[in-house]
């Protein structure tokens, strides 16, 4: 774990001068990680803002390997380089101790690249997959993906006159990823570094396959001032909406309860995207019953899995 | 050198040359009729004959896209699949050319869906002719045996650095049994040589960008040294079969000719109808008609000067298609061959043949007919035809 500061002090292997947004939440999550892994590292990118902003030809923002394949199967592009790295270490071609990551956005995650991840973890790769999840494909230009939370407005699901935005709740990826049963499954956020690094660190450190879910706000895809990211970032886990918490070998653990559990409603007003939304309160009433449901459900997992 | 003679089917003759050549990694995904060879090979794998990491992914798209990663990482990569497997790997094939990487996979070639139909032909390996793969199509075992041990030296070579199909055709060389030399794996291993990739994600102390976003002002540029690399593969294949003729016996080229020296009328095919025509022609020579043979053994690069010099002196030409392009035209390997005559400036009769779709049988008697149907077109007799099916129920 490392303070924001501390990390400052660390040479950064993104540089500066890609042409992500001013404030977007993405690269925050790729210093958390980078920052948090001591041995060399190789970088494996789902399509996305995350890959498109950062290697541009003939530049690169990278100081460490990369490596874009396609859209849907950063899972499986990151389990034939680790795959790889299996076979030339046991030969004897290669000495050192490489860590593996794949990138994702929920788009390249949650939907299209589901079954190349599902895939990689099955199979055990010593890799880490990071889903950057924006709650939407952002690249293209904000529609929905089953990331994206009920009532939002996106291109595909617009507020409209007769259906008012996204009208499903998100799929829980997070859920899905841990009845995959491997070592390490986290949630995060990018607002909390310290969290956000020791998940990191602490994923970095098992071997085998793990997965750290990591929330990352868009400024264009939500409508909000791009001083607001880490603040919202941070907000989003006072209403217990993303909880932050990790299943380590099955066993759940509530990283942060907020003292005081914020309406969802708080989060919303923050962002142009629910603004419609704002507007039902039938709507509000039933999705905050949702999130209610869901995170007593988290507490009893958590209860459950730690009992003796 | 102590060859060894032995009984092997197509899928058994490529796991061998795959244990062989001893990849550093596999990744593949179960499809019929190309199954087996990563059946028999997992078996190799799991033997500790092979030092393979073997990556049983869960789709064929995974298992290109996970070849990439590993060739991405410098190992040398192989994989065997066929027909919707090859359809489902359709976008990855074009980012394994698109970025250079020498992945070398087994084709079985099969029918595409809809209908299903497990039995050969050749659309799988057609659909696929534009992503800027190598194709090397085999006339029976022994040659797909061959082309496989050449194919990473081809795929390799600092000037092509480019990935290569071999293709059999399905259960007619998949699963048919044939007599198969086998060279021993030292001299194969000294032959397919040590790969020594110029660029890996795998060297952390000199670290790459693969994959990166290229736009309008290099995207072109890059397509163009792909296609340089595709000539410069023209005469690596053929350095390459040259190579291999002087070490194992066996000397192999773009093309082969069978008895089109004199030929009036010449025949192209593609795989294990060739064989068939070799047969067919054998009686014909014996009726006094001058039957020849011209078989494309390289799809990709085309070979259309040599196929133009080949067919310039016959009176009338048919080529077959065991594939539809559904152009009301002719098949994909009749309209390049067209287009390689027209550029030579070679005006000949030619008439096309779509046949053996869905493993169809196709008989010496169907090919004979062919020809006497071009003794015709030669006497003015028949106009050539485009597209025609032979076999057709009535």
């Amino acid at each position: 774990m490392s303070s924001p500061k501390q990390a400052a002090a660390v040479e950064n292997k993104l540089t500066g001068g890609h042409r992500a947004c001013a404030g977007c939440g993405f690269p925050i999550a790729i210093k958390e990680v980078l920052s948090s892994c001591k041995d060399p590292i190789v970088v494996v990118s789902a399509t996305g803002c995350l890959e498109v902003t950062t290697t541009i030809y003939p530049y690169s923002a990278w100081k460490v390997p990369f490596l874009h394949n396609a859209f849907e199967n950063a899972g499986a592009t990151c389990s034939g380089v680790e795959g790889a790295y299996q076979s030339l270490k046991k030969q004897g071609k290669i000495t050192k101790n490489i860590k593996f990551v794949a990138f994702g956005g929920d788009g390249g995650t949650y939907d299209i690249g589901l079954q190349s991840l599902s895939g990689a973890m099955e199979r055990g790769h010593d890799m880490l997959y990071v889903c950057n999840n924006n709650e939407a494909y952002m690249n293209t230009g904000v529609q929905r993906s089953s990331a994206t939370p009920r009532g939002a407005n996106t291109t595909t699901s617009p507020a409209g006159k007769v259906i008012n935005g996204k009208q499903q709740n998100p799929k829980d990826l997070t859920e899905i990823m841990a009845a995959h049963n491997i070592p390490y499954v986290a949630q995060t956020t990018v607002g909390m570094w310290p969290d956000a690094t020791k998940k990191f660190e602490k994923a970095f450190s098992i071997t085998g396959a793990k997965f750290v879910n990591i929330y990352a706000p868009c400024i264009p895809g939500w409508g909000y001032d791009n001083s607001q990211t880490i603040k919202i970032s941070k907000l989003v886990v006072d209403t217990c909406m993303w909880p932050i918490y990790e299943v380590e070998n099955g066993k759940y653990k509530i990283n942060y309860k907020p003292s005081v559990k914020l309406p969802i409603t708080e989060f919303y007003k923050t962002q142009t995207r629910f603004k419609a939304l704002l507007k039902d309160e039938a709507a509000i009433a039933s999705i905050q019953a949702y999130y209610d449901a869901k995170w007593a459900r988290l507490q009893l997992m958590e209860e459950a899995t730690n009992k003796a | 050198m102590e060859k060894t003679i032995t009984a092997r089917t197509g899928n058994e003759a490529m796991a061998e040359a795959m244990r062989q050549i001893n990849p550093d990694v596999c990744a593949a995904y179960p499809i019929t009729p190309a199954t087996e060879i990563m059946q028999i090979f997992a078996g190799f794998v799991n033997d500790g004959r092979v030092k393979t990491n073997l990556i049983t992914v869960e789709s064929e798209h995974s298992a290109m896209s996970a070849c990439v990663g590993s060739a991405a990482a410098g190992a040398r990569t192989m994989t065997a699949t066929s027909s919707q497997g090859l359809a489902l790997m359709h976008e990855i094939l074009f980012i394994a050319s698109g970025i250079r990487l020498p992945i070398v996979m087994a084709d079985v070639n099969r029918a595409l869906s809809a209908p299903i139909n497990i039995h050969c032909d050749h659309s799988d390996t057609m659909a696929e002719r534009d992503s800027g793969w190598i194709q090397i199509f085999s006339e029976n075992t022994q040659e797909a045996y061959d082309s496989m041990l050449q194919a990473n030296r081809i795929a390799e070579h600092k000037d092509v650095i480019t990935p290569v199909m071999v293709t059999t055709d399905g259960f007619i060389i998949s699963h048919g049994m044939e007599r198969l030399e086998m060279y021993p794996d030292a001299e194969v291993q000294k032959f397919v040589g040590e790969y020594k990739p110029q660029y890996t994600v795998l060297d952390v102390d000199h670290p790459i960008t693969v994959g990166s976003l290229v736009l309008t002002d290099y995207y072109l540029e890059y397509k163009k040294a792909q296609h340089e690399a595709m000539k410069a593969a023209k005469r690596v294949i053929l350095e390459v079969g040259k190579e291999f003729g002087k070490t194992f016996g066996r000397e192999y080229g773009l093309i082969e000719t069978y008895k089109a020296d004199d030929a009036d009328f010449i025949l192209v095919a593609m795989g294990s109808t060739a064989g068939t025509a070799k047969a067919a022609i054998e009686e014909l020579r014996q009726e006094g008609i001058k039957a020849g043979l011209l078989k494309i053994r390289v799809f990709r690069p085309f070979p259309a000067e040599e196929i133009a010099a080949v067919l310039t002196k016959a009176k009338a030409v048919a080529v077959l298609d065991r594939c539809e392009s559904m152009s009301n035209q002719a098949g994909p390997v009749a309209t390049e061959v067209k287009a390689g005559l027209y550029d030579a400036g070679v005006k000949v009769p030619l008439a096309s043949y779509i046949y053996g779709l869905g493993g169809r049988e196709i008989y010496i008697e169907d090919i004979k007919n062919v020809y006497r149907e071009l003794k015709n077109i030669a006497e003015g007799k028949l106009k050539p035809e485009q597209a025609k099916y032979i076999g057709l129920k009535e």
